[in-house]
Order: C-alpha cells, then sequence, then structure tokens
C-alpha cells in the first residue's frame, strides 16, 4: 500500500475513461502528488503502464488487485513528476 | 600557458560529456518525448465502428500527453457533421446529401449494420457495457484539445458546406496533415 495525496474512483469507467478522468485528476495535483485510481477495468493494467512508459510527466509508483465482494479492483498509483 | 590552455579545453569537453550522458540517460527513460510527441491520424472512414475506434485513440492518446490531430477527409468527414442541409446545393450534391449520413448518429457499421439495425445494437452494448458513447468521446476530444481538421477538397467535391458541420473545426489539406504527420511519432490511417 503507497500513500497517496488524492483518490479517484473510475469504477465501472472503460476505456479510454480511465486514462482520461486520471489525466484531469493528475493535472490537479502539484508535482511530487501521487494519485490513487481505482479502476474496475482490466485493461487499465496495461493501460497505465503504457502511459507511464510514454510521458514524462508521470510515474507508475505501484499497482495492485484488491477483491471486492465478487469483483476484482485495479489500483493504481501515480506520481505527478513533472 | 599551453597546458592552461588545454586543461580548460579538457574541464569543458568533460562537462559537455557528462551533460551529454545526463540528457541520454533522459531520453532513454523517456522514448515519446521531445518535440515529436505527437499522433497524427486520418479519418478517412465514415463507418461508425472504425470512427469510435479513431475517438477513442485521440482520446486515449491526448490524455496520455500526445499532441492529437485527426484529419477528417472523404466518408471520414461524416463523423464531423452535425445537420444535412439542401439549400444552395446542385442536384447531384443533394443527391449526395440525400444518401449521406447527416451526423455521427446516422452512421452504420462497416460490417453487419443490417440497414442501421447493427449500429443500433452496437450502441446498445456499448451503453450496457458501461463504454463511453461516440458522441460524448467526441466532445471529450474537442475538450482535450485534439485538433481535428477537415480536407477542404473532399468537403467541397461531396458538395458538404460549411454550415453542415460542427463548430471549431480547422480547415487544411495534405500539406496540413503532412505538417503534423512529419512530426509525429505515431501515424494512422483509419
Amino acid at each position: 500500500m503507497s500513500t497517496f495525496d488524492q483518490t479517484l474512483d473510475v469504477k465501472g469507467a472503460k476505456c479510454p475513461m480511465p486514462l482520461v478522468k486520471s489525466r484531469k485528476a493528475l493535472t490537479e495535483l502539484t508535482v511530487g502528488q501521487t494519485l490513487k485510481v481505482i479502476a474496475t477495468d482490466k485493461g487499465s493494467v496495461a493501460d497505465f503502464q503504457g502511459w507511464a512508459k510514454t510521458a514524462k510527466n508521470v510515474e507508475l509508483v505501484a499497482q495492485e488487485t484488491v477483491s471486492e465482494g465478487s469483483q476484482a479492483l485495479y489500483v493504481h498509483y501515480l506520481k505527478r513528476t513533472a | 600557458m599551453t597546458l592552461a590552455v588545454e586543461q580548460t579545453d579538457t574541464q569543458t569537453l568533460l562537462d559537455r560529456l557528462s551533460t551529454l550522458e545526463a540528457r541520454v540517460v533522459e531520453l532513454e527513460a523517456h522514448p515519446a518525448q521531445g518535440i515529436e510527441d505527437r499522433l497524427a491520424m486520418v479519418v478517412f472512414s465514415g463507418d461508425l465502428d472504425k470512427v469510435i475506434a479513431a475517438l477513442i485513440i485521440a482520446t486515449g492518446a491526448a490524455s496520455m500527453g500526445l499532441e492529437t490531430s485527426m484529419f477528417f477527409t472523404f466518408w471520414g468527414i461524416t463523423a464531423v457533421k452535425k445537420q444535412k442541409l439542401f439549400t444552395g446545393k446542385s442536384l447531384l450534391e443533394q443527391g449526395f446529401t440525400a444518401m449521406l449520413p447527416g451526423k455521427l448518429g446516422e452512421t452504420g457499421l462497416s460490417q453487419m449494420n443490417f440497414f442501421g439495425a447493427g449500429a443500433q445494437i452496437i450502441r446498445g452494448l456499448m451503453q450496457k457495457h458501461g463504454v463511453t458513447s461516440p458522441e460524448e468521446l467526441f466532445g471529450l476530444a474537442q475538450e482535450l484539445g485534439v485538433k481535428m481538421i477537415v480536407c477542404d477538397m473532399s468537403r467541397e467535391l461531396l458538395g458538404i458546406n460549411d454550415e453542415e458541420l460542427v463548430d471549431g473545426l480547422e480547415t487544411g489539406g495534405v500539406a496540413t496533415f503532412l505538417g503534423d504527420a512529419a512530426r509525429a511519432k505515431v501515424t494512422l490511417f483509419i
């Protein structure tokens, strides 16, 4: 469990919405702060890795899968680096 | 005296070397960054399924921080239409207007369209699965700063007026697209 400054709930949102919403939320953070994104979209795991690989202002600090009842939650920790 | 000059030169070179080394490390860590951090796509098709794919890629790319531009040409112009207008058009142009969809909402699938039933089924499925609708994706793309350019030549050819197009579009030709594409990391033809 990483530390974070802000939480974004994108449960139920499908590609590309987790990315779009995270982008918006991340721009509202200050440099150095971390955003915790909670998604149900399985594709978001690879999506956030791809984003972090491409963009220089985002760092993927950690990713984890937790189960909430019967559904899996994909949690991503994104740090704004610039 | 000569020795002192040489020492300064060596020091300057070493400084430059370490600056360059740092730059290489930085660039290797973020290969897609720099002035070429762009995506340029041609939207040639006016089929709903292909336009959805184009819009998802565009919104995704813009979210990832890529400067994104969409160049709408030929049937693809349908995706940026908001209405059909018949006044002031030649008979042939009126025919085209009648045959072509008046907006994104009237477009069909490239396969299994079944006279529009397929498109409705896909829209229904998207809603059921919580996928953002094509119209919302279009609005999002504009909001995210995706540059949208309409090919003026094919717009004229198909007899489409500016009044039939959504607001906030740019007009251009092949050089407009290539100007973006030449600097882009990713180019697509959809």
